[in-house]
């Protein structure tokens, strides 16, 4: 039993940290429609400048503001390069685009900064803390603190202000935002920077659990499943289907592992993502989308 | 868009190209390389060893017996596939010289290769990896895993614990768990680690990670739950310092982690932070900068300016070692048949002789600048390894410290195994093994 | 996945067949073997010709019934392990034989993982394919069974490649097995998209509850969709292990594959026979063109790392290029050109 437990409250708070992943994808997907295959290299882009700006001796603070405006710059740079040429293509044609844009960030990331692992110490230290016999991880609780955190922020900023209402306008209705004057290639350059910044958060707690290095892009494997529990338009969907999928997985490899000989973690995630599409096809919090003929 | 495509296609055809070094020496040794991706940390290294040794033997010792070196790189991402039609680009040679070898860097472009490289007559060169029973050269006369096979590095990762424990009878009924990459390479020492669990009577536990493994909870709760004395650590790119990692979180001892030869960088244990101190690893490519080939190429190459290094801080890095041995052993072999068939280019039959006839005794390993660095080697046409060894480093923190000598792995265990597994190759695949004793000898 | 652009699209079926032009580029196919370096065949046009088949097998599902998958190299996959099975335990059965067994089985794969196609529309399909790609990389690297306990688990035909005890491992034996497989089945397909069924895919693509109104079968239209497809990428999988590789594992067939499958058909052209062989001699040609220019340009003047990272800087850039330029892909541009 306690293993049981052990192993769930484990998959729990490791969850939170697959959360922080599709968040990122939440944000432009809502904005822009878009299924941004690249936001595992954005996650790698800012993490990677972050450490390389840190190990030029650049103080923490000065390292995360140039490596928000790099983000910026990135932004500014996809809208009007890629998503703005491509306004009203298919989803399938925007999602492959942004697979030539993760080849191109990923080229850039590591031409201009090198392919060394980088160590990140965000000075949590990873020691088992003990619940009874339960062994709880310090790293994930603060994990989760931290996409707590990040989760209030962004519904503040969503909520609070005016680039968030009209954010949601545009996410809302399109067309109709548009006709009420609301930039919407600026909506979209500030969107795609908030979901680096997540990236960067992302990257920094997954960087300090494996270091940083090009892996770090591969995480988005990860956020897929969760995305598809979760439904692409919702933030909470994304916190629940990351809970979901991490604990799920655990309690898989953990009890269904042995029989299968072990290493289903891959797929697993997935045939339990066909599941619930089976049971809700927009996901848990997504919204159903109305077909007309 | 056509105008570039175009050119490139000109370009590719053209027999103009810019080599530094005269055509009718130079012997030429394409690299495929994978300096992006995934595994580009290592590769950065491995091929700055790899280049500078190169570029040492070309400018300070002018070449082999007079024959220059002419190197040239093809990108691959590590891609099995890109390997192959890297091979099939360079396999008939350049510039007038034959292919002498073809190192494969992977183990699974090894597997790709094998029996391409078999018709086509080319060595294949994959040291520390490739398939283990092509140690076996009288069935793959073209495979050469040199150094330190999979079999080996299980046989010597066991006769490093039980060394720890204080002898072999003391492994009866302890536990040794085995933590592997869920690929053909993380199980490649199963077989090996089974026959020894059933020698020394000790339990022999296995636990697959699968690719890529960036989260090895339920691993380490399972490690947590069955108390193990000590993990084999069989990981492979990320998944190292991410085991390590959460070894530390599940409480289980660094120190009593053994990682094989592709967990034992320091790729593996700087992102994994203080959580590596004491970690240990096999070390047939040990790291350090204190060998006297280092003192040579810094003076040379490093002081010059002329390094692929990007970062002079990994001179001596284990990747950076990789590349330096690689290269040595290479460039020794082709002085072997030089010695037999003249200075100039050989082609892959004479390569193969010269593979199968090399040999490096500690008196040529102090010459070249390679003692302690690389064992003495010794390989014949039926023992296609002709190493067997590894030391024993462990990190503490900012650098790997060796703590043995070479460990001898079990000769014995590994040449039954390797004798049974390439007699099932061989039937399944109706090769007769070959006569090495009957060979006359290329010419 | 109402896509209005999709239905203008005239497709190849509208364009009569060009007799003479036909003549020659058989000819050519013929006599390329023997004008070409070997380094060409193996390297370039035989994976380029394996490629457009398996460009081909995906079109037909996405392009033509529009159902997006991210599975291809999955169904791939099944094909090479099925044709291995075939060619070791029953050594009796004649290669082509095998061939088109072991896309029977794939085509059950497609049906099985199509399954969900009922049920999950659009976008989220590709879950479902993605599920497939999983499952059955860990599949055939967890069973031994499926590679034979090759201690590296790794499959290549046992006797080679041969037809009635005539070898085919030589470069120009397995450039015709590979030509007039992909031949064969491109006609096969340009057949079917052209009658009923295609037009039963098309339907279904444009709008499948309308078509389900004017009495397609859509359900079945979606599932024959996978099956076939499933079928010539089962095909193209064999090959590609076999004719091209020599030998295969499961990374042969990653996700990387699947996403290179479905770059062909964007950037050749969906929903055309002939897009798959444009975008296949895109993709397979642009990174080998991209190398050789920058080693005659560069080579030796700049960090190799920088280099690399360049060149993969390019081509991304080049595939999104095109996806702005030109939204049909190759084959609209050839059709336009040809006007």
């Amino acid at each position: 039993m306690n293993l049981f437990l052990e192993t769930l409250i484990g998959g729990l708070l490791a969850g939170t940290m697959y959360s922080l992943v599709a968040i990122g994808f939440v944000l432009i997907y809502k904005a822009s429609g878009v299924f941004n295959y690249a936001q595992g290299a954005i996650l790698l882009f800012a993490a990677l400048t972050f450490v390389s700006l840190t190990d030029q001796g650049v103080p923490a603070v000065a390292a995360v503001a140039l490596t928000i405006a790099a983000l910026v710059v990135l932004s500014v740079g996809v809208e009007r390069l890629v998503l703005r040429p491509l306004t009203n293509r298919s989803p399938m044609t925007l999602f492959m685009a942004t697979l030539g844009l993760s080849y191109i960030i990923e080229g850039v990331a590591q031409g201009l900064m090198g392919a060394q692992v980088r160590a990140i110490d965000l000075g949590i230290e990873d020691v088992p803390i003990f619940l009874g016999d339960i062994l709880i991880s310090r790293f994930d609780l603060i994990a989760a603190g931290v996409a707590g955190a990040l989760v209030l922020g962004l519904s503040l900023l969503f909520n609070r202000t005016r680039i968030g209402v009209s954010l949601r306008g545009v996410a809302d209705d399109t067309r109709a935002a548009l006709s009420i004057g609301i930039d919407i290639n600026r909506i979209w350059q500030i969107v795609w920077t908030v979901a680096g910044l997540v990236g960067l958060v992302a990257g920094l707690l997954w960087g300090a659990r494996q270091g940083v290095q090009f892996s770090l892009s591969l995480v988005v494997l990860k956020a897929l499943p969760v995305l598809i529990i979760g439904g692409f338009t919702s933030i909470g969907g994304a916190i629940a289907g990351g809970l979901i999928v991490s604990a799920a997985e655990a309690l898989a490899e953990t009890y269904l592992g042995p029989f299968l000989g072990g290493g289903i973690t891959p797929w697993f995630a997935y045939v339990l993502a066909l599941g619930f599409l089976f049971i809700r096809p927009a996901g848990l919090f997504g919204e159903a989308e109305i077909e007309r003929v | 868009m056509k105008h570039l495509i175009l050119a490139a296609l000109l370009a590719g055809t053209s027999l103009v190209t810019p080599t530094a070094i005269q055509a009718e020496t130079a012997q030429y040794i394409p690299l495929p390389t994978y300096r992006t991706g995934p595994y580009a940390s290592s590769g950065e290294l491995w091929w700055a060893g790899l280049l500078d040794y190169f570029r040492y033997v070309n400018e300070v010792e002018g070449g082999i017996d007079g024959v220059k070196l002419n190197y040239e790189e093809f990108e691959t991402e590590w891609s099995p596939d890109r390997t192959v039609e890297v091979y099939e680009r360079v396999k008939n040679g350049k510039d007038g010289s034959p292919l002498a070898f073809f190192f494969t860097h992977g183990t699974p472009a090894t597997h790709a290769l094998l029996e391409k490289a078999a018709a086509d007559h080319i060595p294949l060169i994959d040291p520390a990896g490739g398939k283990t029973e092509s140690i076996d050269g009288t069935v793959f006369p073209y495979a050469f895993p040199l150094l330190f096979s999979y079999y080996s590095q299980a046989t010597t990762g066991i006769a490093y614990i039980a060394q720890k424990e204080g002898g072999y009878d003391r492994l009866r009924g302890k536990k040794i768990a085995t933590l592997y990459h869920d690929s053909a390479y993380g199980r490649e020492t199963q077989a090996a680690v089974a026959k020894l669990a059933e020698k020394y009577g000790f339990e022999n536990i296995q636990i697959p990670v699968a690719d890529p493994g960036n989260e090895q909870s339920p691993q380490w709760r399972q490690i947590r739950e069955l108390k193990p004395d000590w993990v084999f650590l069989r990981t492979w790119g990320v998944s190292t310092p991410v085991a390590i990692k959460t070894a530390a979180r599940f409480g289980f001892p660094a120190d009593h982690i053994i990682g094989d030869v592709w967990a034992g960088s320091e790729s593996d244990v700087i992102p994994a932070g203080k959580a590596a101190v004491g970690y240990q690893a096999l070390a047939p490519y040990p790291g350090g900068s204190d060998f006297e080939i280092h003192r040579r190429i810094k003076a040379a190459i490093l002081d010059k300016g002329k390094s692929d290094l990007r970062d002079p801080k990994f001179f001596g890095a284990v990747n950076y070692n990789i590349g330096l041995v690689n290269g040595a052993l290479a460039v020794e072999a082709l002085r072997t048949g030089y010695a037999r068939f003249g200075a100039r280019p050989l082609n892959g039959e004479e390569g193969r002789w010269a593979f199968e006839h090399l040999t490096i005794d500690p008196a040529r390993l102090k010459e070249i600048g390679f003692d302690g660095l690389l064992q003495p080697i010794s390989i014949t046409p039926t023992d296609h390894e002709g190493g067997g060894a590894a030391r024993i480093q462990q990190w503490d923190g900012a650098k790997w410290v060796l703590q043995t000598d070479w460990i001898k792995a079990d000769t014995d265990l590994v040449k039954a195994l390797v004798a049974e597994k390439s007699a099932a190759y061989a039937k399944e695949h109706k090769i007769t093994p070959r006569n090495p004793a009957a060979e006359t000898d290329p010419s | 996945m109402s896509n209005p652009e999709l239905i203008l699209a005239p497709g190849a079926a509208r364009v009569p067949p060009h007799g003479p032009l036909l003549v020659l580029a058989a000819g050519a196919a013929i006599a390329a073997p023997f004008l070409l370096s070997e380094y060409w065949i193996n390297a370039i046009i035989v994976p380029f010709l394996i490629l457009s088949l398996a460009g081909l097998g995906l079109n037909l599902l996405t392009g033509y019934a529009g159902q997006i998958s991210l599975g291809a190299g999955a169904f791939m996959m099944v094909g090479a392990y099925a044709t291995f099975a075939f060619q070791l335990r029953l050594p009796g059965l004649p290669l082509p034989l095998a061939l088109l067994a072991a896309g029977a089985i794939a085509g059950a794969a497609g049906l099985v993982f199509g399954a969900p196609s009922s049920r999950i529309r659009g976008f989220y399909l590709i879950v479902s394919t993605l599920a497939a790609q999983f499952f059955l990389e860990w599949l055939f690297l967890k069973f031994p069974w499926f590679y034979n306990g090759n201690s590296s688990a790794t499959i290549q035909l046992p006797a080679g490649l041969h037809v009635g005890g005539y070898s085919l491992e030589t470069p120009h034996g397995r450039y015709f097995l590979v030509l007039a497989t992909v031949a064969a089945l491109s006609w096969a397909a340009l057949n079917l998209v052209r009658g009923q069924t295609g037009r039963n895919w098309q339907a279904v693509r444009d709008m499948d509850t309308a078509a389900a109104v004017i009495g397609v079968p859509v359900r079945r239209a979606k599932l024959q969709a996978f099956a076939i497809s499933s079928a010539i990428l089962g095909i193209a999988g064999a090959l590609w292990a076999f004719a091209y590789l020599g030998s295969a594992s499961v990374q042969s067939f990653g996700l990387m594959r699947s996403y290179q499958i479905l770059f062909i058909i964007i950037i050749g052209g969906l929903g055309t026979i002939r897009g798959a062989y444009l975008g296949a001699a895109f993709v397979s040609i642009l990174p080998l063109a991209l190398d050789w220019a920058f080693q005659f340009a560069f080579r030796g003047h700049v960090d190799a790392g920088l280099l690399q990272n360049l060149q993969k800087v390019i081509y991304g850039t080049l595939i999104i290029w095109f996806l702005i330029r030109e939204p049909e892909g190759l084959a609209r541009l050839l059709r336009r050109a040809r006007r």
